[in-house]
């Protein structure tokens, strides 16, 4: 037996969301990314003598959205606590967080792993103060700070270390960040750094029922990145303990152009934190009528919405978890429905040719100058004949450059297929004298050559011709012959 | 009585460099305070609720609305030393 086979990779994922409230949780100053260094800074997030955080409601709105969306509790008495370390991206010298009583606690996610259901549990999410941003300049010997960032509402959710294998992890993650998105609390956008994750992970023997040794990696820019941090730390543990060496606890730095984890320097001082109640912020009390309420109002997940589409509209579980995939879209598929029966039709057009418009242009639905209407008329020019689908193709492309209605595109770029029966006639009279020798072979037997004429046919009306219609008036006229 | 070390320790999270008469002297300050938190501690507080706050005041948020921030300049001229709009610290890397 391969000792390899016996050990069990356990991993534990920490995401820290940034929450699209309009200001800063204790202060009024905006919470908005890309702007001016310390131009969105007050006395309240640059932590000056005299000034209090009030906490802003919305946050606190949003924080339990999330408890409810990860199935968890949400704790009835909610406390902050400082946090104190001395780094220059934390002007207070101290971080606004929850300590003992975050805000939500023993949760779950279901994943799909291997094609089978399973629970992710969540340990807690809490909710906390982000810090500033350090640009660090090496050739000038300093650091630089932007306290801009210092005060972006942020949620810290903690899973339990259920997760089994690297994709397991992405998993989780992708599952994670569309219920988030469903719940507009956030932007997830792991570029601008709005999402961010750092893993948990160590090795053991299955038959252990303690956990091995763990690395924290930092550094993790993407989901493909903690995919691919994972498997490298796995091996990497593994390798260790299979040839007898012992794993250091550590946090190790996540290189993507080397794909590999390096130790991070670090000052040899263990973290110690010394939380204590913050003073400045008195205590919340959450009824049980006020989480109801959010609860209540909680928009519809994905895990429902795809329950939903399949049973509502009969579509595949393929095609509704494409739907599903961004809120956005889902939406827009569902106010096609309200236009339009056509519900198989719709769903091809978004997953297929408006979908690979978006993918291509790297934006949402949302930003696109797409309206429902516009292209239930353009499914219905194609389906009418009226254009092929290929021009129907075209026709969305100009639609999003132009916002025009499908119609007006159609007859300012002479797109209209000709699906008048006299002129076909006379293109299929045309093409038959030119290829009688052709028509002939047919007659005989040469079912095959019937493309040809088509083709020919497709020619002389310059791509505009209602192939539908051409094919019948052809295959009528050799059969009638 | 708290240790020398455990002074230092304390000094060191608190980024406090402290003198040799420093370090003796708050080896004894701390170590009052301790003592008389022992002495709060054998204090019958069965009946006393817990309290994480001296305020009685619970729920007090702000709406969600932006207000003006400080000027960069104002907020450059609170810097000891400032780069392009950025507070200059010495280099640190963690």
């Amino acid at each position: 037996m391969n000792d390899a086979q016996e050990l069990e990779t356990v991993i534990g994922l920490e995401v820290h969301l940034q929450l699209n409230t309009e200001s800063k949780i204790f202060c009024g100053c905006a919470n908005r990314f890309g702007q001016e260094p310390n131009s969105l800074t007050c006395p309240v997030c640059l932590g000056l003598p005299g000034s209090l955080p009030v906490l802003n409601q919305k946050a606190l709105l949003y924080a339990i959205r999330i408890a409810v969306a990860l199935n968890a509790q949400v704790q009835p008495f909610v406390k902050f606590d400082r946090k104190n370390y001395y780094y220059p991206d934390l002007p207070k010298g101290y971080q606004i967080s929850q300590y003992d009583l975050p805000i939500a606690f023993a949760g779950f996610i279901m994943i799909s792993s291997e094609g089978k259901p399973k629970r992710i549990g969540i340990k807690r999410a809490h909710l906390e103060e982000d810090a500033g941003k350090l640009i660090h300049d090496a050739s000038a010997n300093c650091s630089l700070v932007d306290y801009n960032r210092t005060g972006t509402p942020l949620m810290e959710i903690v899973s339990e270390p259920d997760i089994r294998s690297p994709q397991e992890a992405y998993d989780y993650l992708t599952t994670l960040k569309l219920t988030l998105q469903y719940l507009h609390v956030s932007d997830c956008d792991m570029e601008k750094g709005s999402l961010r994750c750092d893993a948990n992970i160590s090795v053991r023997k299955k038959a252990d029922s303690t956990l091995g040794k763990k690395t924290e990696i930092k550094n993790l820019n993407s989901f493909k990145a903690v995919k691919n941090a994972l498997e490298f730390e796995a091996d990497r543990h593994r390798t260790q303990l299979l040839s007898g060496d012992r794993i250091i606890q550590e946090t190790r730095l996540w290189n993507d152009e080397k794909q590999s984890t390096v130790p991070m320097r670090s000052k040899e001082e263990a973290h110690d934190y010394r939380y204590f109640p913050e003073p400045d912020l008195v205590p919340l009390t959450l009824s049980e009528e006020a989480i109801e309420e959010i609860r209540r109002v909680m928009p519809e997940l994905p895990a429902a919405k795809w329950e939903r589409f399949r049973q509502q509209y009969s579509l595949s579980e393929y095609d509704a978890k494409i739907l599903i995939q961004q809120p956005s879209i889902a939406d827009f598929f569902e106010a096609c429905t309200h236009l339009s029966k056509e519900i198989k039709k719709i769903c091809n057009w978004i997953i297929g040719p408006v979908a690979a418009e978006l993918n291509a242009r790297k934006v949402g639905i949302e930003v696109l100058n797409l309206t429902p209407i516009h292209l239930v008329d353009l499914i219905k020019e194609v389906e009418t004949g009226a254009i092929s689908h290929l021009a129907g193709k075209d026709v969305l492309k100009m639609m999003l450059d132009t916002g025009k209605a499908p119609a007006t595109i159609i007859e300012e770029e002479g797109l209209a297929q000709v699906s008048n029966s006299d002129e076909l006639e006379k293109i299929v009279s045309a093409v038959f004298n030119e290829n009688s020798k052709v028509v002939a072979q047919i007659k005989e037997g040469k079912e095959t050559a019937m493309g040809f004429l088509v083709g020919q046919a497709m020619k002389q009306a310059q791509g505009k011709a209602n192939p539908k219609m051409l094919a019948e008036i052809i295959k009528r006229r050799i059969t009638d012959a | 009585m708290l240790s020398r070390e455990q002074v230092q320790y304390i000094a060191a999270l608190s980024r406090i460099n402290l003198q040799e008469e420093e370090i003796v002297l708050l080896q004894k300050t701390l170590t009052d305070i301790l003592t008389y938190i022992e002495k709060l501690k054998k204090l019958d507080v069965a009946n006393v609720k817990p309290t994480s706050h001296v305020l009685p005041l619970e729920n007090v948020f702000r709406d969600d609305a932006v207000k003006p921030s400080l000027a960069q300049s104002e907020v450059m001229n609170l810097s000891v030393s400032h780069s392009r709009g950025a507070f200059k610290v010495p280099q640190v890397i963690e």
